[in-house]
């Protein structure tokens, strides 16, 4: 049943709404084209495959097709074919730091291109496995962990240079 | 195999997708390797940091009472237009709406809940396995009490303990949402209970709701935890003890508080 499936995932569903559009009254409107269209949708969701992930994407879907996802052109550059080395860079000590402030993390976070924040979120904040995050992304789960390691990096760099600046101070 | 070749695969190992032989291996390698170590310690860490930066935004209760009216609207379609249906339905729905929305205001209680609970655990923890727990050692209230003036900006009293089973051992500062706050150890029969008090943030939001979770007494895995507020601030008795001896602390805590 709809309500049962869909109520739950209110919560989580907003806050990545918000993340995605970075406003209020867009993501409330966002959350609720979503419910609207899963709602019609509802009859062709097939019983036994991931809820959560189908939701996620049509959410996910809606916003790329909205006034704000067009305008957040995504570049994937091959990313595929390119192996990550994650040993460039590694400061060990400012990611304690790091761990310590959340609203740098938060500003980091905002500041990262969307498909790069939207798979850190769907990773580490819903805890989705490669597999639900390939299906809810509709994206092989090769490119799952290219896509993931590439995020991690950029938000390491990004982090490293907030703290070379120290002006985002708590 | 070269650390290159583990460095690859550090990332599915902090995301638990490596099958079972080759997280046993890599496990292996870490144990041997300090510099993966490290670099899988900064990847848990920074994953752990997203997690906790990622849960930020809380939907209005407007909002949520607009949806699920839609959502319940849309699955009990009008079966008879007489009066008397209207009725029973109209008030029947309301409160349906109202227990939808009060046990999705207790889950998400019990989640933020859950994290202070595993935030706190893992401090205590941290602590046990740390080679300089204490910063003040001493078994002596009158000196564990006056060390931390000026370190945190509250003051707390403590119980007095001769004729209890529990010792104080010492204590240090400790933050928890970037708010600092006394943590003591105390000991019963080998056993070690971390006390935090931090000051009371309910009604302040300040973007941290995890530091105001519910009262109440908790327990999981090997864990119990006892929580409450008093004049003004906030205490949380973590332990691996019986739920038993967390209660005897937390009431000789309340006695003296």
């Amino acid at each position: 049943m709809f309500e049962d499936l869909a109520v739950p995932l209110f919560d989580q569903l907003y806050n990545f709404a918000h993340w995605l559009t970075q406003d209020t009254t867009e993501a409330e409107d966002l959350v609720q084209e979503t419910y609207a269209k899963a709602l019609r949708g509802f009859s062709s969701f097939q019983v036994g495959t991931n809820f959560r992930a189908w939701m996620y994407r049509i959410l996910r879907n809606s916003f790329l097709s909205s006034r704000t996802g067009l305008k957040t052109t995504v570049v994937f550059d091959e990313e595929d074919q390119e192996t990550v080395s994650a040993t460039e860079v590694s400061t060990p000590e400012s990611l304690i730091i790091a761990q310590s402030n959340r609203e740098l993390v938060q500003n980091a976070l905002g500041e990262l291109p969307v498909h790069f924040r939207e798979i850190l979120l769907l990773c580490e904040v819903e805890e989705m496995s490669y597999q639900e995050i390939a299906q809810t992304l509709s994206i092989p789960t090769g490119t799952v962990m290219s896509r993931l390691s590439r995020a991690r990096k950029a938000l390491r760099e990004l982090l490293q240079r907030k703290f070379a600046g120290g002006s985002h101070g708590v | 195999m070269a650390c290159d070749a583990w460095r690859d695969k550090l990332d599915q190992y902090v995301d638990g997708e490596l099958d079972a032989p080759e997280a046993a291996a890599l496990n292996a390698h870490l144990r041997t390797c300090a510099d993966c170590a490290a670099d899988a310690l900064a990847r848990v860490q920074l994953k752990r940091s997203v997690a906790l930066a990622g849960k930020r935004f809380q939907p209005s209760a407007e909002l949520r009472a607009r949806l699920e009216a839609k959502i319940s609207g849309a699955a009990r379609p009008q079966r008879s237009a007489n009066w008397w249906w209207r009725l029973i339905a109209v008030p029947a729905l309301a409160v349906l709406i109202l227990s939808v929305a009060m046990s999705l205001y207790f889950q998400s209680d019990k989640a933020r809940r859950q994290r202070t609970f595993s935030e706190l655990t893992d401090l205590h923890v941290a602590l046990l396995a740390s080679a300089t727990p204490f910063d003040v050692v001493s078994t002596d209230r009158h000196t564990v009490k006056p060390w931390f003036q000026g370190k945190i900006p509250f003051t707390f009293n403590l119980p007095e303990l001769q004729g209890s089973e529990f010792t104080l051992l010492g204590g240090r500062v400790t933050y928890l949402d970037q708010s600092p706050g006394a943590h003591l150890i105390y000991q019963v029969r080998k056993h070690e209970i971390s006390v935090f008090i931090f000051q009371d943030r309910t009604g302040q939001d300040r973007g941290a709701p995890a530091a105001s979770p519910p009262s109440g007494q908790v327990h999981t895995l090997s864990f119990n935890m006892d929580s409450w507020t008093q004049d003004g601030l906030r205490y949380f008795v973590v332990g691996d003890v019986g739920s038993a001896d967390i209660e005897a602390l937390s009431k000789l805590l309340r006695g003296a508080g």
